[in-house]
């Protein structure tokens, strides 16, 4: 059974991480280079990490399975970042972001961790500024800011719809004067494919160049992994078509503990499903929210009407109505909620009918059209091209797609998982969202985690070993790990199969949706847990994959990253049904409020669960952490 | 006004695809048709469908280079009927439907070609010169911690904006893909732009633009003709003035660096 020491520092609230700092280890200068640090991925809390940590001295070597750093799909985040900056004067401060956040994560986050969030959310604020991330301003030069889901002040920082990318752009010029100085050894098209464990400690990774098929291994003191999050487990997401879960998965299979897999957020504004050939849902910024009201309409029967036939009066826009504290700002798990409860009433809009109006009628008219083309031009252009309807002139469709998601690896107050030397960062952990995210809050914590938490936090493990006591690559320990990789891909090459890798993705994503996604029951989640074991067995009997190993192979790779996502979708309906409770974006249909909001059992859920794998066919261990809640009260979330 | 309903209907196309198995095999057009295809799907997953269909009967599938499919990533490098990112204006190809098409069209499927690009299988190229481009130069060097307060460097609106502008490039090279002297001047002009528009970018400014115009020339880009298919195809439609203002720099920074005087100073002491 793992050990689940949180680490959480003594003292009040707002003081822990400042102790924290005073009184874990450091590494001295000099010895800062004899230590090898890997990280693998390169989007903003991987990059951010590798350049920090090759500032401080450290040798990194940073590896992403794309031929960039700067693809990595943090690029896509379109709103932006908080920061309890309070250059709006509007009231707010790091204790309000703070509870904000955790009053988002419906009170199933750490508050130790999240209030440490909030405070060094204005020292990123600051980095990004003198990096040149072009943020929005206003005309005295100052920055500009907007408002997001789930708060009442305006802290959001941007950079018009392409906050995530300019975001990234600068950890990534960060990382690329790191490496042009020999700091960091960058490793593009290297995907890894297994944690390499030396008694105990994580102390190495097997990669595979995705451009030649070499297979190769390297050691190194500590791993970090900055790797995303797992949404593509439902086939269909805002998530890049590679997006995926394979480095975590593997490291759970070598014993890191998996927490929280059903905390998944479900976006409430993206491009309806068009056909199922679909490979992708575009997102459409939250920001839009800010000035675009959402409705439908009050009469079932005219759910098919266009849209400017139906009158004012006849237009029901609920979230105003249900929620008037927050309105169109509501967040995103009640957004999404609330518009499956229109479209199960059959009020939907759409050729499908699950969809929603998201109307810009009212800001075009007070604003102007130019102003709101200056605010959100790109995203009226997406619009555009996927759906070939003008936003300008007719309400955009929306509807709920998978984002992001709150579960992944556990780790400490340190960043660490359970397996000593094995870091996490970003959303490939757990950390700091509870059960739901806010918007223009994952950016602030991947840049939290590698500018200002990894740099200080991994000294304290690093200075417990001996520097140049790193094993070499060639031990036994690496040569069975790689031997693993070997097999898996030699198997899939053999395999007598008949049908495409992704003729199995979408069925487990199917699979996912039904059972598993906006709204789960016991039944349901039963069901999929038939479903998907026997759908892994039918990948293994008859998946087919063409190609060589020792070349660019597409499928090979897609095969791989789609086993671990039918085994890691199990796991996710397991914590589904276990967690008997709703909370955030985890809602069970059998514990709800009469008005249909989230019903929390803080009495017998208020923890952490905390997977543990036992080997090949065995059911996981369900390990707990409880949430010690000693500053806040867990009170019922209310947006109304 | 009534939502733009068409009606859609399925047709067939003929895809011409250059296919090449390696770096150092050759390479050659070959025809596949793409049937019943939905005007609403976009032309990757044109491709993802296609790719399937050869699965099936045991070929290999078409490799082709995409990830985020929302034209931001800068992934996506097709060359659609000879013209980088296909038909659209200020798209990347993972945002062309295949509205853009009709019944019975050849399409024209090739790789981002240029000498700094080599070629890896089919339709990827291999685009680390571009990394290479930014590491001699594309940063301002700030350690982290060591920043002030954002708002106490104050930037002119106009100022930022244009750095946005320029900052919105995606790095997908259909701006060298498109030159005839395979010339990389408007990505590396958008970003010696956006950092030489803001104070924080000062110091560095000469030295900056110096190191990332001579690696550019080392890693075989050609050069500027001022034809300025590179805007032109452009998916964040990065204008060519982006060009003109870098010459500028660069022109000021080589006279500047040959008659600068250069302190004494070393590091050290007691």
């Amino acid at each position: 059974m793992a050990k689940l020491d949180s680490k959480t520092p003594s003292g009040p609230l707002a003081d822990k991480w400042q102790k924290h700092k005073t009184e874990i280890k450091l590494v001295n200068p000099a010895n800062k280079r004899k230590y090898e640090i890997i990280v693998v991925g390169g989007g903003l809390a991987g990059s951010s990490a590798s350049a920090t940590l090759a500032e401080l001295g450290y040798k990194v070597k940073n590896f992403v399975f794309h031929d960039s750093p700067r693809r990595a799909h943090s690029i896509a985040a379109q709103g932006g970042i908080n920061a309890a900056k309070n250059y709006q004067n509007d009231g707010d401060s790091v204790h309000r972001l703070f509870y904000d956040t955790l009053k988002g994560g419906d009170y199933r986050a750490r508050e130790s961790n999240v209030h440490r969030l909030a405070e060094v959310s204005v020292n990123i604020i600051d980095q990004c500024a003198a990096q040149g991330v072009p943020f929005a301003r206003e005309y005295g030069g100052l920055l500009a800011n907007r408002s997001f889901g789930g708060a009442q002040v305006s802290r959001t920082f941007y950079a018009r719809g392409q906050t995530g990318q300019q975001l990234l752009l600068g950890a990534y010029s960060a990382l690329s004067r790191m490496v042009g100085q020999g700091g960091v050894e960058l490793h593009t098209n290297s995907e890894m494919l297994d944690l390499v464990l030396v008694d105990g400690h994580a102390k190495g990774i097997i990669v595979r160049d995705l451009n030649t098929g070499a297979i190769t291994r390297h050691s190194a003191d500590a791993v970090i992994l900055a790797t995303g999050g797992y949404g593509n487990v439902f086939n269909l997401s805002t998530y890049a078509r590679q997006s995926n879960a394979t480095a975590i998965w593997r490291a759970y299979k070598r014993g890191a503990c998996l927490a929280n897999p059903c905390y998944t957020q479900i976006h409430p504004t993206c491009i309806p499903v068009s056909g199922d050939y679909q490979s992708k849902l575009t997102l459409m910024s939250e920001s839009l929210r800010n000035d675009g009201r959402i409705w439908v309409p009050k009469k079932k029967e005219d759910a098919k009407k266009p849209p400017a036939s139906i009158p004012e009066a006849d237009r029901d826009y609920y979230l105003e109505r249900i929620y008037p504290s927050f309105g169109n700002l509501a967040p995103r798990d009640v957004s999404s909620r609330a518009a499956m409860r229109m479209c199960d009433e059959g009020r939907g809009v759409g050729e499908t009918g699950l969809g929603v109006y998201l109307d810009f009628a009212d800001a075009i008219s007070r604003l102007g059209e130019p102003a709101v083309r200056e605010r959100y031009g790109n995203l009226f252009d997406i619009y555009h091209e996927i759906t070939a309807e003008n936003a300008y002139k007719t309400p955009m469709r929306i509807f709920p797609a998978v984002h992001y998601t709150m579960g992944g690896l556990w780790v400490d107050y340190n960043l660490m998982s359970n397996i000593p030397g094995l870091f996490v960062l970003g959303e490939a952990n757990f950390s700091d969202h509870g059960a739901n995210r806010l918007g223009a809050s994952a950016l602030m914590q991947g840049l939290a985690d590698g500018y200002f938490v990894i740099p200080y936090t991994i000294g304290d493990y690093l200075a417990g070993q001996k520097p140049g006591s790193r094993p070499k690559a060639d031990g036994a320990e690496f040569k069975q790990a790689e031997q693993n990789v070997q097999s898996m891909t030699e198997k899939f090459l053999a395999n007598k199969g008949t049908e495409p890798v992704s003729h199995f993705h979408k069925r487990l994503g199917k699979i996912m949706w039904e059972h598993c996604g906006m709204a789960r029951t016991k039944a349901g989640l039963e069901q999929a847990l038939q479903k998907i074991p026997a759908l892994r067995e039918e990948f293994q009997a008859n998946v087919k994959v063409p190609g060589s190993a020792a070349t660019l192979n597409q499928s090979l790779e897609q095969a791989g990253r789609v086993a671990d996502f039918i085994e890691l979708g199990e796991l996710l309906c397991r914590d589904a049904l276990t967690r008997e409770e709703s909370c955030g974006g985890h809602f069970r249909e059998e514990y709800q409020h009469p008005d249909g909001e989230c019903k929390r059992d803080d009495e017998h859920y208020a923890h952490v669960a905390a997977w543990e794998y036992q080997g090949a066919g065995k059911t996981p261990l369900r390990n707990t952490e409880p949430l010690n809640y000693e500053f806040t009260k867990m009170s019922v979330r209310s947006y109304k | 006004m009534v939502a733009e309903h068409s009606v859609k209907k399925n047709f067939s196309v003929t895809l011409r695809v250059w296919r090449q198995a390696g770096p150092n095999q050759p390479g050659k057009f070959v025809d596949y048709p793409a049937t019943d295809i939905s005007p609403d799907m976009s032309f990757l997953e044109m491709l993802d469908v296609v790719n399937d269909g050869l699965t099936k009967i045991g070929d290999e599938p078409i490799a082709f280079a995409h990830d985020c499919r929302e034209g931001i990533c800068g992934t996506c490098s097709c060359t659609i009927n000879g013209k980088p990112h296909g038909p659209g204006k200020g798209i990347a190809t993972c945002q062309v439907y295949m509205r853009s098409f009709g019944e019975g069209d050849v399409i024209v499927v090739e790789p981002f070609r240029a000498r700094a690009f080599p070629l890896i299988k089919d339709l990827v190229t291999n685009r680390e010169a571009f990394d290479k481009i930014q590491q001699a130069g594309g940063f301002i060097s700030v350690r982290t911690g060591a920043a002030p307060d954002a708002n106490s460097i104050p930037v002119p609106k106009e100022d930022a904006d244009l750095a946005m502008d320029a900052a919105s490039c995606i790095g997908c090279g259909a701006c060298v893909a498109a030159c005839k002297n395979a010339s990389a001047m408007l990505f590396v002009a958008a970003k010696v732009s956006q950092l030489g528009l803001m104070p924080q970018g000062q110091p560095e400014r000469d030295k900056r633009v110096l190191a990332m115009v001579k690696t550019m020339d080392e890693a075989g880009f050609g050069n500027c003709s001022n034809q300025y298919e590179c805007s032109a195809v452009c998916p964040k439609l990065i204008t060519h003035d982006f060009i003109a203002r870098m010459n500028r720099d660069y022109l000021a920074a080589l006279f500047r660096s040959n008659f600068k005087p250069v302190s004494g100073a070393s590091d050290g002491g007691a």
